[in-house]
C-alpha cells in the first residue's frame, strides 16, 4: 500500500530543542492517524512542516509520491492537504456561513468571478457543510459570537470546505468542555468518514484517540518512538509512562 | 575622493555641524515617540505640534528673560523649563483622551492624534501668531569655536557643537540607564512588552502609561525648544516633523531607543547634506533612506521580526 | 436585485438630484460639492484598505499624480473624457508600482510607507521649478466635454455631472466588490491573515488588488479636483491632504459606500463654514469635530443616520 504523505528524515530545531530529530512517518490512505505526545515533543510542528509555514532544516516530505518541500502554504493546499487549528483561525467580522463561504470560494473560480460571495453556489455549498456539523442554527452568528466547541468544529469545517485529500487536525478537541467533547468527536468521526478524508490529528485526550483513530504515533522528543494500532499503543506499559502518565498529572496540576 | 573633500571642506564641515544638530533634535522627538508607541500601541501624529509648541514656548519665554534684562545664563534653564512646563499641561489630557479609545480599531486611535494635530495646529497659531520667532540669544551668547577643515577655518557655533548633541547623548544614556536599571524603567518595558502580563503582576499599567507618555511629550517639546535657537519659528514646522520623525521611527524598527538614535543620526546627516550638495532632494532623502531600508530589512534597522504563533 | 440593493439605488440617485437641486439653489455651493465628490471617490479607496484594516497616510499620492498628469495633458488635449482616463491610468500604473512593493507591509509600516512615498512626490513637485512651477503651481486651461468647448458656468455644470456620473458608478462597483469573494477576503485579512493563505488565497495580491483600484479611484478624484480648481499644486501630494481622505472615510463611517460621500461634505461644508467664520481656526474645528464622531458615533455619519432611522433587521449581513 503506497502511503498518501510520506515524510523522511524531519529534522528541525528551536535553539536546543529538537521539535524533530529524524522523524520517519507514513500516512495511509483512508486512515485517521492520531499524533500523541507530551507537550512541546514538536507534533503541531510536524503539521507545520507539512503545510509549508516552517521549513524543516533536513528531511523530505512527499505528497502522492510529489515532494512538497519547500512550497508556500498556498500551493500546498491546492495540491489537497488543508489544516485546522488548535486556536481557532476564523474570520471573527464575518458570520460563521460567511467563514464556510469564503472556505468554499477560495477553492474555485475565485479570481474570475467578481459575484456576491452569499449569492448560489456558495452559500448552498456552506449550508450544507455547516449542516454536516450540526452548524446550522448558528451560520447567521458572527464567528466570534460562538463557544470553543463550536468554534473548533466551524474551524475543521473550513478547512474540510477545501475539499482536502489530506487534512491536518491541530488538537481538534482541546480547551473544549468535557461535556461536550465526545459530542464532537462523533461529529468529526461521522463527517470524516463520510467524506471519505485521510486525516492525521494531534490530540492529548486518549478517550478521544481510542474513538477516533485507525493507527496511533506517539511523538517523544522529535521521534516517533511507538507506532500502532490504538489498542496495543495505549496499552503499552512504555507509552503510557511517558505520555499518558504526564497528561494525568498535566490534569492533575491543573485541577489543583 | 580625497580632492573633493579638500575643495568642499567647509561644505561639508556645514552639513555636519547642522546634521548633528538636526539629528540631535530629531531624535528628541523620535524617542518619545517610540516610547509612547510601546505602551499605548499608537503612533502619536500630535507628537511634532509637542515639538513645535516647545520651540515657541521656549522662544516665547526666553524673549521674555531677555526683554527684561534678566541674567542671561537664564535662557537655559528657560528651554528646559518650557519644555517641561508643555509635556505637563499637554501630555496628561491627550494621553487621558488615547486611553479612552484604546478599545477602539487602531485606526481610529491613529485619527485621534491626527484630529489632536489638527487642533494643536491652530492652537500654536492663534497663541504664537504666524510671523516667524527668531529667538537666537542661546546661540549669540556661547559663542563660535574656530575649527580648521582643510585650508579653511569654519567657525561652529557651540551652542550646535556642543549644547544640542550634548542634551541628546544625556538623554540617550539617561533614558537607557532609567529603562533599564530602575524600578520604573523596567515597569515602562514591561508594560510595553506584555500590557496584560505586567498588570496581572501588579505593575499598574496606567500609571506607567501616563508617566511615559508625559515624558515623551516633554522631550518633543525640548527638541523643539533645544531646537528653536538654531532656525526661525514658523508655522508647519509641527507637521514637517513629525513626518521625519516617523521616518526615523520606521527606518529604526520599533522598540529601540539606541537604533533611534543611530537612525536620527543616518537621517539628520543624509537631510543636511543634501541640503548643502542637492538641495532639491533635502526632503526627499529622510524618505529614500526609510524606503531602502525596509526593502532590505522590512522589520526596520533594529526591529526584531515578528513570528505568528498558530 | 435585492430589496436591498434596490433601496440603495433609489436613495444614490434621490442623493444625487438632491445634490444637483441645491448647486442649482445655491450657485456657489456648485464648486463645494464638485469638489467633495471627488475627495468622496478618493475616499471609496481608502475604504477598500480600510476593510483590510490597513490605513494609508499617503493616498493624496494618487490624487496628485492624476491632476498633475491632467494639467500637463490639458493644454494639448483639453477633453475631459479623455484627461479622466488619463488620470487614471497614471494613477493606477504607479500604484501597481508601489502597491508590489507596499503590499508586503502591514499596519505602522504600509502606513509610514505609503506616507514617505507621498512626500517624496510632493518635494519633487515643489523642487522641480522648472517642470512644475513648483509651489505656484500650474494652471489648466479652459477644457473641453465630449468635444464641445463650454461657459465657466457650463463647465462647472458639466464637471459635476461628469463626477455625479463616477461617484454612482464607482460606488455601485464598490458596492459588488465588497460582497464578492475578493472584497469579502479584504476584512477577512484584517482578522487572520495566516488563515487566507492556508486557504489557499494569497492575501498580499488581495491588497494589492484593493490598492490598485484604491489608486485609479484616487486618480479620478484628482483629475475632477484639476478640471474644477484648474489649478494645481503641490498641497495636493502634501501628507495632510492624505489624511484628510483618512479622517474623511472615519468620518463618513466605514460601514457603507455612502459612508465617504457622506463624510466628503460634512467635511467640506464644515471646512467652508468653519473657514468663513473663523478664518485662523477652521482646522481646530474640524479637528474637533473628528474627535467628536470618534468618541461618540465611532460609525461615522452613515451609522449615526443607520441607528436613527432604525432600519437594522436582525440577521441581516454585513452591507
Amino acid at each position: 500500500m503506497t502511503a498518501l504523505l510520506a515524510a523522511r528524515g524531519l529534522r528541525l530545531a528551536f535553539g536546543g530543542v529538537k521539535a524533530a530529530d529524524g522523524v520517519d512517518l507514513d500516512v495511509r490512505a483512508g486512515e485517521h492517524l492520531a499524533i500523541i505526545g507530551p507537550n512541546g515533543a514538536g507534533k503541531t510542528t510536524f503539521i507545520n512542516m507539512v503545510t509549508g509555514y516552517l521549513k524543516p532544516q533536513a528531511g523530505e516530505i512527499a505528497f502522492e509520491g510529489r515532494p512538497i518541500l519547500g512550497l508556500s502554504p498556498r500551493r500546498i493546499v491546492r495540491l489537497g492537504i488543508a489544516r485546522s487549528f488548535q486556536l481557532p483561525q476564523l474570520f471573527t467580522e464575518h458570520t460563521v456561513l460567511q467563514n464556510a463561504a469564503l472556505a468554499v470560494a477560495s477553492r474555485g473560480t475565485f479570481w474570475s468571478a467578481i459575484r456576491p460571495l452569499l449569492d448560489g453556489a456558495h452559500v448552498a455549498e456552506a449550508s450544507e457543510l455547516l449542516g454536516r456539523f450540526g452548524l446550522s442554527d448558528l451560520a447567521g452568528r458572527r464567528a466570534d459570537a460562538l463557544n470553543e466547541g463550536a468554534r473548533k468544529l466551524a474551524d475543521i469545517a473550513m478547512a474540510l470546505a477545501l475539499k482536502p485529500r489530506l487534512l491536518l487536525m491541530d488538537e481538534p478537541t482541546s480547551g473544549v468542555a468535557a461535556s461536550e467533547k465526545m459530542a464532537i468527536v462523533e461529529t468529526l468521526v461521522r463527517v470524516l468518514r463520510e467524506a471519505g478524508v485521510t486525516a492525521v490529528f494531534v490530540e492529548h485526550d486518549m478517550d478521544v484517540v481510542a474513538r477516533f483513530a485507525d493507527r496511533v504515533a506517539v511523538w517523544n522528543q522529535g521521534r516517533i518512538s511507538a507506532l500502532g494500532p490504538p489498542a496495543t499503543i495505549l496499552e503499552d506499559p512504555a507509552v503510557q509512562r511517558d505520555v499518558i502518565g504526564i497528561r494525568v498529572r498535566e490534569g492533575a496540576d491543573a485541577a489543583a | 575622493m580625497p580632492g573633493w573633500i579638500a575643495d568642499n571642506a567647509l561644505l561639508i564641515g556645514l552639513a555636519v555641524l547642522d546634521g548633528l544638530s538636526y539629528a540631535a533634535a530629531v531624535f528628541m522627538v523620535a524617542v518619545g515617540l517610540n516610547l509612547i508607541f510601546g505602551v499605548l500601541r499608537v503612533l502619536n501624529i500630535a507628537h511634532g505640534s509637542l515639538y513645535a509648541i516647545g520651540g515657541y514656548s521656549a522662544a516665547a519665554l526666553g524673549l521674555f528673560v531677555v526683554s527684561r534684562g534678566l541674567p542671561g545664563w537664564l535662557v537655559f534653564p528657560t528651554l528646559l523649563a518650557a519644555s517641561v512646563l508643555v509635556g505637563l499641561v499637554l501630555g496628561p489630557p491627550i494621553e487621558r483622551l488615547l486611553r479612552r479609545t484604546e478599545k477602539e480599531e487602531p485606526v481610529l486611535q491613529l485619527l485621534v492624534t491626527f484630529a489632536l494635530f489638527m487642533i494643536l495646529e491652530d492652537l500654536q497659531k492663534l497663541l504664537f501668531g504666524v510671523q516667524p520667532v527668531v529667538f537666537d540669544a542661546p546661540l549669540k551668547m556661547l559663542g563660535t569655536v574656530d575649527i580648521p577643515f582643510g585650508q579653511d577655518v569654519i567657525p561652529f557655533t557651540a551652542y550646535q557643537l556642543f549644547v544640542l548633541p550634548g542634551i541628546a547623548l544625556v538623554t540617550l544614556a539617561g533614558l537607557a540607564w532609567f529603562l533599564r536599571r530602575t524600578l520604573y524603567g523596567r515597569m515602562i518595558v514591561a508594560v510595553t512588552t506584555d500590557r496584560e502580563a505586567a498588570r496581572a503582576m501588579g505593575i499598574d499599567a496606567a500609571k506607567v502609561t501616563l508617566l511615559t507618555f508625559t515624558a515623551g511629550a516633554a522631550l518633543a517639546a525640548l527638541g523643539g525648544a533645544l531646537a528653536s535657537p538654531t532656525a526661525s519659528l514658523v508655522p508647519g514646522v509641527g507637521a514637517q516633523t513629525i513626518v521625519l520623525s516617523f521616518a526615523v521611527v520606521a527606518t529604526a524598527g520599533l522598540g529601540q531607543i539606541e537604533g533611534a538614535a543611530v537612525t536620527s543620526l543616518l537621517i539628520g546627516l543624509g537631510r543636511s547634506f543634501a541640503v548643502y550638495f542637492e538641495p532639491e532632494l533635502e526632503v526627499v532623502v529622510p524618505y529614500l533612506i526609510m524606503v531602502a531600508v525596509l526593502l532590505v530589512r522590512p522589520q526596520g534597522l533594529f526591529g526584531v521580526p515578528e513570528t505568528r504563533r498558530i | 436585485m435585492s430589496r436591498r440593493a434596490l433601496l440603495e439605488l433609489v436613495a444614490a440617485l434621490a442623493a444625487a438630484a438632491i445634490v444637483l437641486l441645491v448647486a442649482a439653489l445655491v450657485p456657489w455651493l456648485r464648486f463645494v460639492l464638485t469638489i467633495a465628490i471627488a475627495k468622496g471617490i478618493a475616499v471609496l479607496g481608502i475604504l477598500l484598505l480600510l476593510r483590510a484594516g490597513q490605513v494609508s497616510f499617503g493616498h493624496a499620492l494618487y490624487v496628485a499624480l492624476a491632476a498633475y498628469a491632467a494639467a500637463f495633458a490639458a493644454p494639448r488635449m483639453p477633453e475631459a473624457l479623455l484627461l479622466l482616463p488619463l488620470g487614471a491610468l497614471v494613477s493606477g500604473a504607479v500604484g501597481l508600482v508601489v502597491g508590489l512593493f507596499v503590499v508586503r507591509y502591514r499596519e505602522i509600516f504600509f502606513g509610514m510607507l505609503n506616507l514617505a512615498l507621498s512626500m517624496v512626490f510632493y518635494s519633487v513637485l515643489e523642487k522641480f521649478y522648472a517642470l512644475t512651477h513648483g509651489t505656484d503651481g500650474i494652471r489648466l486651461p479652459a477644457i473641453r466635454y465630449v468635444g464641445t468647448a463650454l461657459g465657466p458656468e457650463e463647465a462647472g455644470w458639466a464637471t459635476l455631472a461628469v463626477a455625479i456620473l463616477l461617484a454612482l458608478g464607482f460606488g455601485a462597483f464598490v458596492r459588488v466588490y465588497l460582497l464578492s469573494p475578493m472584497g469579502e477576503a479584504l476584512s477577512a485579512m484584517k482578522t487572520r491573515e495566516t488563515r487566507l493563505e492556508f486557504m489557499g488565497i494569497p492575501a498580499r495580491r488581495v491588497l494589492l488588488a484593493a490598492y490598485v483600484l484604491s489608486a485609479v479611484m484616487a486618480g479620478c478624484g484628482g483629475v475632477i479636483i484639476a478640471m474644477t480648481t484648474r489649478h494645481v499644486t503641490p498641497a495636493l501630494a502634501y501628507w495632510t491632504a492624505s489624511g484628510e481622505l483618512v479622517f474623511i472615510a472615519i468620518l463618513g463611517g466605514a460601514g457603507s459606500v455612502f459612508g465617504p460621500f457622506l463624510g466628503a461634505f460634512g467635511y467640506e461644508l464644515t471646512r467652508t463654514y468653519a473657514a468663513a467664520l473663523v478664518a485662523d481656526a477652521w482646522q481646530m474645528i474640524l479637528g474637533i469635530v473628528l474627535l467628536g464622531v470618534i468618541l461618540f458615533a465611532p460609525g461615522g455619519l452613515w451609522g449615526m443616520g443607520r441607528s436613527a432611522l432604525r432600519r437594522r433587521p436582525a440577521g441581516e449581513g454585513a452591507a
